[in-house]
């Protein structure tokens, strides 16, 4: 593949079809720029914040805009909260929607056939494979994204946490806890 | 169309492997993949609608062997040669044809961050008022096209309730080819997984999908 792709660069590039620097520049937006940290963020100002979680539920592309948020694979977004009666789980079985803007580039696992063929079929034995059970009286909401709409999953604060910073609080939501395989916690900050 | 893209419901794909500290990217031509595709992308001579189609077009076999950023080379290679803007001869060879005249390309480095910024939103004003309301029974049809749809198999000929009404978005089963953006009405639809899975699935668990107007009738 290495092989192919750059031949295909190079003959593009040859062409004037696309600009090498913008390639680079494209590159850097997805590996430095845009990342899960732009929805912990959201997250962790929901948690804190009464009022921006009511413009969250109420229209969450313009709220996330608030933080500077937006664009590309997140031009129309919807907020779904975790509660102690709801677990919310994203998946696309059609292909591999995903909130790039808030999350950035989605893992791989996301965009496998396992994961796309059973997160609506048995939602409850994929979020076993990460380790995460919910209890069997919490109603799970997968979420399909059929259509240009991305979904954030917010999970529920940690316990204990009362009085901390927005930032200390971003550093427990994981990616993971933002797609809905994982809860807000210890483990956060690295996935 | 029912390729196997559409593969929501189905057992034994395999286990489900998470990678612990997964990079962004596996090898750089990944990188150079998605820089292609969206650089590309910008030339305007195909839509998000198409590019998927073009990726659930990949045979089968194939689309199931082939990792996430080959899918996206074998589209962009297959768009760009269907839009004209290479020929198969040049992807073969890795060569300009002889006598092509250079191009500029419309993505310079110092738009990315705009063009990144600005998406591409599919929302549009409707002609006519919508035909559910937030509430209402629906029953997805039984449609079958050959070609591209954004209703999966596992969701047709099921009864949910609309949830919440997106307004109007563009409609990808026509826009995916070129019959341009047709806006419908866009809602979301809760289906109860005992609806879509029979007697034994989850009771304490439900679907939701975006649906377009023309994927329902009233319940």
């Amino acid at each position: 593949m290495a092989l192919r792709v750059k031949a295909l660069q190079s003959l593009l590039v040859e062409k004037g079809l696309v600009d090498p620097a913008a390639l680079d520049a494209i590159i850097d937006t997805y590996e430095h720029k845009v990342g899960p940290r732009n929805g912990a963020r959201v997250v962790a100002r929901a948690w804190t914040d009464a009022a921006y979680l009511a413009r969250l539920r109420q229209d969450a592309t313009a709220a996330i805009a608030e933080l500077g948020y937006g664009g590309r694979q997140g031009e129309h977004m919807v907020a779904v909260e975790n509660t102690p009666e709801t677990h919310n789980l994203v998946v696309c079985t059609l292909c591999s929607c995903y909130p790039w803007s808030v999350l950035g580039l989605p893992p791989v696992w996301y965009k496998s056939s396992p994961y796309r063929s059973r997160a609506v079929i048995d939602p409850r034995g994929v979020m076993a494979e990460f380790g995460l059970v919910v209890p069997e009286d919490v109603e799970v909401r997968v979420w399909d994204s059929t259509a240009e709409i991305r979904y954030l999953v917010i999970p529920q604060r940690p316990a204990g946490t009362e009085g901390w910073s927005e930032d200390a609080l971003a550093s427990l939501v994981s990616r993971d806890s933002m797609i809905g395989v994982a809860f807000a916690g210890a483990s956060g900050a690295g996935s | 169309m029912n390729g196997v893209h559409d593969m929501g419901g189905m057992h034994g794909l395999g286990p489900i492997a998470p990678e612990a500290d997964e990079p962004i990217f596996h090898e750089r031509w990944e990188a150079s993949a998605l820089a292609l595709t969206l650089a590309a992308g910008a030339w305007g001579r195909w839509t998000l609608d198409a590019s998927r189609h073009a990726r659930e077009s990949i045979p089968g076999p194939e689309y199931l062997r082939m990792s996430y950023y080959e899918k996206w080379i074998t589209a962009l290679e297959a768009l760009m040669i269907d839009t004209g803007l290479v020929t198969a001869d040049e992807v073969a060879s890795g060569a300009p044809a002889a006598g092509f005249a250079r191009a500029a390309p419309p993505l310079t480095a110092e738009r990315v961050a705009a063009a990144m910024a600005a998406g591409g939103p599919t929302d549009r004003p409707l002609g006519a008022a919508a035909r559910f309301a937030v509430g209402e029974a629906v029953r997805t049809r039984n449609i079958n096209p050959v070609g591209h749809t954004r209703l999966p198999r596992y969701a047709r000929g099921r009864t949910g309730v609309i949830t919440r009404a997106h307004g109007g978005h563009v409609f990808p089963d026509a826009n995916a080819h070129g019959r341009g953006e047709r806006p419908q009405p866009l809602y979301q639809v809760r289906i109860e997984a005992a609806e879509l899975w029979g007697p034994d699935a989850d009771a304490r668990s439900a679907i939701y999908l975006d649906v377009w107007e023309d994927y329902l009738d009233r319940a």
